[in-house]
């Protein structure tokens, strides 16, 4: 049970569930991968037939529109068949359980499921259940882990920044609720960089996230010194409704991305944000949209990294 | 039935024995220790040459699932693994459906447990009406039905004053009021220890201050109402020390841990380890190794298996979602011995968490081989070893964190009131 259940014996990626504990030379394998891909989806007919004749179900039981669409496109580029299972709407409603439904699609031969949900550890349950042979990716597990985000912004910051040994990045928002953040973190330091921040108010941080790592900042001006790369989360808007924040305006007021605040971090430096976007809230429009915001990027290149995670676990 | 069990190592923490003696039952009684009556003839001669003898263990918190959970468990499958655990007498909480709350369902219960004839049961009666913290029990008819202590189980009070009230009401009959320190809004949705690794797994997280501060309210009232209390599933070192420090100002408070608390940890959960996903949670090394602290030095009075058999499809559900609890009955006398073993602890004072000392808290005559006393015994192989596979373990609940991992100890024969009820 200890011991990492997305490697097989010969220390072969099987599953890609979380950053955490991946070798350095596996997360170069993918970004590299990824590099060969960009060309494809920059090509007229943006097709490759990796992965012809293979089954990839996604399966999520959590609402998503963004991150299904990325696989789904990244899985059809390869020329695999694609089927779309909204489960949050259909068998879970009727009682099934996770497992059963897993076990139902694994007898349609599936080779591939792509598995969002809501609460933390479900991927590693169905990576565990399902039969040798079929793959599973996370694609969010309630705070746990979102590693083909973590990933899509290694790729993004290695894009722009070239080396990882020399990089100061902060991470920027709610720690606590984050499976993004945590991916990031441990992808992070797993490539080398010597320093990983998080800014963030204290209602909003987990306990001893130092033990993952990093530096923790309660203060932007502080926090930003010296920063080549910053890492915006996404405030959901229930958090504004409990105790942990008093309003999305004095959130934005301190914790809020502005051209001020950007101002202290390099000159040089970088914002991405995995999407969807609160203007207004934990970003201002004029930096999302700015020339120091990488943003449109990441979309493009999460195709690439998200094919070559496929590819990759295909065996190819 | 006249039975003789000689040439055994005979180990009563109360009695301080700890040599190899013979026992001589009879009636359903132990009738000698030593050298044998004249005129015993005995019906069977047991040979325990090579086996430890002891008085039969008591426990603290076995959850039976009767009535209302019998897809989980019955109380012929959990007597049953009882027996073959060396467990005589235990005490059963009352977050049954519906709760132990009226003394026509405590009756039942007894009488139920009496006709199957294995080990004692002893109801920790509801100390509020539906476990709802709101109005209180009969507590005094819930005693003539064969409650011997009252208790909330896991369920919360919400209102202070409830529970304030249920003290003083219990203290007026001198019951014991048994509680699990746990604040229930900081505690909240938690399923983990609020430390490293429910921040690397994004486990939703339960504090130690959700412990302490529940303990220091708890512990301001027992001074202030005169009720007996029984702290139950201590967690947290600090909790530990709390306790220390009340105990040292002379409150007669008692406490016990449940067995998976002082050999795991947080680190025990790996991968989403449901079986790991216990009440209260598993807590940080340091916690772990102050309850065994507090054990040796008698802050912590008892050891429970805190045997909650939980179905399987229960369990193989994400961590969050999964039921918490693991099943003990047959697992805690070898943990116990293990944990002897590791921390260098004699045998006999070890087996007085088991005995002696749960015994003392229930109020119950039992736990000890006195001349006359009743004939709860438990024979013990030390050196056997054993897997803990579900295939082995009686329980209907095979949910464990030690799961695949071998033990050290197998009961050979336990006996109630003189009878041999387990023999392997």
């Amino acid at each position: 049970m200890n011991n990492n259940p997305q490697l097989n014996r010969d220390g072969e990626l099987q599953h890609l569930l979380t950053t955490e504990g991946l070798p350095i030379s596996i997360l170069l394998k993918i970004l590299d991968t990824a590099e060969s891909f960009v060309g494809v989806t920059e090509r007229d007919i943006k097709k490759v037939p990796l992965l012809r004749g293979k089954s990839i179900f996604n399966l999520f039981f959590e609402p998503s529109t963004r991150t299904r669409t990325t696989f789904e496109i990244a899985a059809k580029r390869l020329s695999a068949d694609v089927v779309n299972l909204d489960v949050a709407a259909s068998s879970q409603s009727k009682g099934e359980t996770m497992l059963d439904t897993v076990n139902n699609l694994s007898a349609m031969h599936a080779d591939m499921f792509i598995v969002r949900h809501s609460q933390s550890g479900a991927a590693h349950l169905i990576a565990r259940h399902v039969k040798p042979g079929i793959h599973v990716i996370n694609a969010g597990d309630g705070r746990h882990a979102h590693p083909t985000q973590a990933l899509l912004d290694m790729f993004t910051i290695r894009r722009y920044k070239k080396d990882f040994h020399s990089l100061r990045v902060a991470i920027i928002g709610d720690i606590l609720h984050s499976r993004v953040a945590r991916s990031q973190i441990h992808a992070l330091t797993t490539l080398g960089v010597p320093e990983v921040r998080v800014i963030t108010p204290k209602t909003l941080l987990s306990n001893k996230v130092e033990r993952l790592g990093v530096q923790v900042y309660h203060d932007m001006a502080q926090g930003l010194k010296d920063v080549d790369v910053l890492l915006m989360l996404r405030l959901q808007n229930e958090r504004m409704l409990g105790a942990r924040l008093p309003s999305a305006e004095e959130y934005f007021k301190y914790y809020g991305l502005t051209q001020e605040k950007l101002a202290l971090a390099s000159q040089d430096a970088i914002v991405l944000h995995p999407g969807p976007m609160n203007r207004g809230v934990e970003i201002d429009s004029a930096v999302a949209d700015g020339k120091q915001s990488v943003i449109l990027s990441q979309v493009t290149f999460g195709i690439a990294v998200r094919m070559a995670v496929m590819t990759i676990l295909m065996g190819n | 039935m006249k039975i003789h069990i000689k040439n055994g190592h005979l180990i009563d923490p109360k009695n301080g024995i700890d040599v190899i003696k013979d026992v001589f039952i009879a009636a359903g009684k132990v009738v000698a220790i030593g050298a044998e009556p004249s005129n015993f003839k005995a019906s069977r001669v047991i040979d325990a040459k090579g086996l430890l003898v002891f008085p039969g263990l008591v426990d603290l918190s076995v959850r039976l699932r009767e009535p209302g959970f019998e897809y989980k468990a019955t109380l012929e499958s959990e007597m049953k693994a009882a027996v073959a655990g060396g467990i005589t007498s235990l005490a059963c909480p009352p977050d049954t459906d519906p709760p132990l709350d009226e003394p026509g369902l405590v009756e039942m219960l007894k009488h139920r447990a009496k006709s199957l004839n294995q080990a004692h049961v002893y109801p920790i009666g509801a100390l509020t009406q539906g476990l709802k913290g709101e109005r209180l029990t009969e507590m005094a008819e819930l005693h003539d039905a064969g409650c011997v202590v009252f208790g909330q189980s896991d369920a919360p009070f919400i209102n202070t004053r409830v529970m304030m009230q249920a003290m003083q009401y219990a203290a007026t009959f001198g019951f014991s009021v048994w509680l699990r320190p746990q604040d229930v809004s900081l505690a909240n949705s938690g399923v983990a220890h609020d430390g490293e690794v429910a921040t690397r797994l994004g486990l939703p997280a339960i504090p130690v201050c959700a412990e302490t501060i529940a303990l220091s309210t708890i512990i301001l009232m027992a001074r202030e109402t005169g009720a007996r209390v029984h702290l139950c599933r201590i967690s947290s070192a600090e909790g530990v020390s709390m306790i220390r420090a009340a105990k040292k100002d002379g409150l007669t408070i008692t406490c016990d841990v449940a067995v998976n608390h002082i050999h795991l940890s947080e680190m025990d959960i790996g991968f989403f380890d449901s079986n790991c996903h216990l009440v209260p949670p598993l807590r940080s090394l340091s916690d772990r190794d102050a309850l065994r602290i507090g054990l040796m030095d008698g802050t912590i009075d008892a050891i429970c298996s805190d045997h909650t058999p939980v179905d399987e499809d229960a369990k193989l559900l994400p961590f969050g979602e999964s039921e918490a609890g693991s099943t003990g009955l047959e697992l805690l006398l070898s943990l116990v011995l293990k944990w002897s073993l590791e921390m260098k602890i004699p045998l006999i004072s070890a087996l007085a968490a088991i005995t002696t000392e749960p015994a003392k808290i229930l109020g119950i005559d039992v736990g000890h081989l006195s001349l006359g006393a009743i004939a709860d015994l438990c024979i013990f192989d030390p050196n056997q070893y054993w897997n803990v596979e579900a295939t082995v373990l009686r329980s209907q609940g095979k949910n464990t964190p030690f799961l695949g991992i071998e033990l050290q100890g197998k009961v050979k024969y336990t006996l109630v009131n003189g009878s041999i009820v387990y023999e392997n």
